[in-house]
């Protein structure tokens, strides 16, 4: 006979009402799962101090990273509409609420204009937190309204691509945001203003296929997941394992789809560097 | 005949019909009235299955085994036609043919996925899916065109871009990019029409064009209704409920003002008559592209951007209520 008796069975809190580790000081490396201070993990550049892992960040960290302080974010008014009412397990239009609360953001794309090193540059960039990054009408009408801010102004554009694809609770509305986008691209190659696409983890399906591919110069984040078709989907189509390194930033640039592979520390200094060759008047 | 699952009340029509035709055939009993009156049946039974299709079913039509595919319409619209071969860099991808041909005294290039119409040839034709160099070669092709004034015809049948190991190496996602953006400047006329399936950036790497047509009974989405159920519904058991929820008929694609037009095909589908399909077709083409040349290269440039630039639906967060924006 124990000396305690067990009068429940089991663990009875819910889910939701498990008591969370607070947020904030430590962060743990997804990749090689060592911990260090937030503090230390920002000043890295986001990166893990231990392994290098380039963590997910999103438009705001991009914006403060490569502006030169000062920065004004454009077409925040933009949201997401449920046009086709659309509805899988769970309605989109409570995703899209669901992802506005949880990510404090309006959509998977903010656009910003300012200076690097004291040169001009529109930034278009995309939050994965934002239901996957997936492009809809939004995402691809920032980019439409980005561009015309480049060409009106004649501004060089860097669009900072991280998603799963085109968002499929829009449907042909998304997938039209390729056509939409590439057509757009192709206005500022005619007005010779730079267009730099930098592909971060991951980039794939319809973002891949349209803008993120069209740079004039296409650059990429070590180490990132780019492809078209998803690892699963393709294991599942050849009926074989894949290779080591297939789909990533380095077998981009080996198959030779990038110019160049960009540590986050050197970002800003490359992109001024690329930025100072160009002479627009 | 192949009878589609939603077509069952058809097959048994039809059943009656060949029992009724072999007794009329062995002599004794006229049958003229009943065959009159049962062929009367299937019609208004045809009428009443394709009034009210679902998405699905017309997911499950623009499949049909007998559908004719891009060469057959070839075959029927031109006079003359002379396939052409190759990406000029890898290799000549099988799930896209294109080459140069004569509708009615216009020379034009016709490209299009190619489905095999028995089991060898559709492993041939790598059942439409293309690689890198199908796209490549679709440029190739429409550069080409553009060099010498030929408007370009795209018929758009294809499941889905290849996602293998080897597509992915040669550069998928940068084979489709590339040619969304360059069709978009091309100066000749471009009008492409969905002829069966319509799936995602394998169709619309071929799809950009000055007019978009659907056949009636073909569907265009971002994703196949499979693959949609599968992500997100996470199983394969809802394809119907996804080919609802997408909204991938050409009568969405028209009112959402994704595509142009319509074009009717004959009551039970294309294959039941694909010759008056081609026909139809080759009208709705040759109209499109009369009209195209009436316009100056570069305002049908602007046009053609300008429509892509339009398509979406957004709302905008009313100013007054605008949270304080990131600006710093």
């Amino acid at each position: 006979m124990g000396w305690f008796k067990r009068l429940k069975d089991g663990i009875q809190t819910a889910t939701r009402n498990k008591k969370e580790a607070p947020e904030g000081l430590w962060y743990k490396c997804e990749k090689c799962k060592q911990t260090s201070t937030r503090k230390e993990l920002k000043e890295n550049f986001h990166k893990c101090p231990k392994c290098n892992y380039h963590v997910r960040i999103g438009s705001a960290e991009y914006f403060e990273i490569i502006f030169d302080g000062q920065y004004e974010v454009l077409f925040d008014d933009l949201i997401a509409m449920d046009a086709l009412d659309f509805s899988d397990l769970k309605p989109y239009s409570q995703r899209l609420i669901e992802a506005k609360t949880k990510t404090d953001l309006n959509d998977a794309m903010a656009v910003g204009v300012g200076k690097v090193h004291r040169k001009p540059l529109v930034i278009a960039a995309m939050d994965f937190q934002f239901i996957g990054g997936s492009m809809g009408t939004v995402v691809g009408e920032k980019i439409s309204r980005a561009i015309d801010h480049c060409l009106q102004h004649r501004i060089p554009l860097l669009i900072i691509s991280r998603s799963g694809g085109a968002r499929m609770m829009e449907s042909a509305y998304s997938l039209m945001q390729m056509a939409k986008t590439s057509a757009k691209l192709s206005l500022m190659a005619k007005a010779g203003i730079p267009y730099i696409s930098l592909m971060t983890d991951p980039t794939t399906g319809g973002v891949t296929a349209s803008f993120a591919m069209l740079g004039d110069l296409n650059i990429a984040e070590p180490e990132a997941l780019i492809g078209f078709a998803g690892p699963r989907v393709i294991k599942e189509t050849i009926k074989r394992d894949l290779p080591d390194g297939f789909q990533t930033s380095e077998f981009l640039l080996e198959h030779g789809f990038l110019d160049f592979i960009v540590d986050r520390k050197d970002l800003k200094e490359r992109l001024g560097d690329l930025l100072g060759f160009f002479h627009l008047s | 005949m192949v009878f589609l699952d939603f077509e069952k009340p058809l097959e048994t029509l039809y059943e009656q019909l060949k029992k009724i035709e072999q007794v009329g055939s062995e002599g004794d009993i006229d049958v003229t009235e009943m065959l009159k009156e049962l062929e009367g049946r299937i019609k208004n039974k045809r009428k009443e299955i394709y009034s009210n299709l679902t998405g699905w079913q017309k997911v499950q039509l623009s499949r049909h085994p007998e559908r004719p595919y891009t060469l057959f319409y070839i075959k029927e619209m031109c006079k003359k036609f002379i396939e052409l071969h190759g990406d000029r860099y890898f290799q000549d991808d099988k799930a896209i043919v294109g080459g140069i041909g004569n509708i009615d005294g216009q020379t034009v290039v016709i490209i299009g996925h190619q489905k095999g119409v028995n089991t060898k040839m559709r492993q041939y034709r790598n059942f439409g899916m293309a690689n890198p160099e199908g796209y490549r070669k679709a440029l190739r092709l429409m550069k080409l065109a553009e060099r010498f004034n030929f408007p370009i015809i795209t018929l758009i049948d294809t499941p889905g871009a290849f996602p293998g190991l080897e597509a992915e190496e040669r550069g998928q996602a940068e084979a489709i990019a590339r040619n969304l953006f360059e069709m978009a400047q091309l100066r000749v006329p471009i009008v492409c029409a969905v002829i069966g399936e319509g799936a995602s950036g394998g169709a619309i790497g071929i799809g950009l064009g000055d007019r978009v047509f659907m056949l009636e009974n073909t569907w265009y989405s971002v994703i196949s209704p499979e693959s949609c159920s599968s992500i997100l519904w996470r199983s394969w058991d809802n394809k119907e409920q996804a080919a609802e929820a997408l909204k991938l008929t050409a009568d969405h694609m028209l009112s959402f003002g994704l595509i142009d037009d319509i074009i009717k095909e004959p009551l039970g589908g294309a294959h039941t008559a694909p010759e008056e399909m081609a026909k139809t077709l080759k009208k709705h083409l040759k109209k499109a592209i009369a009209e195209l040349q009436e316009m100056d290269p570069d305002q049908r440039i602007m046009a053609r951007i300008d429509k892509y630039a339009n398509m979406g639906v957004y709302d905008t967060i009313p100013k007054d209520t605008e949270p304080e924006g990131r600006k710093k």
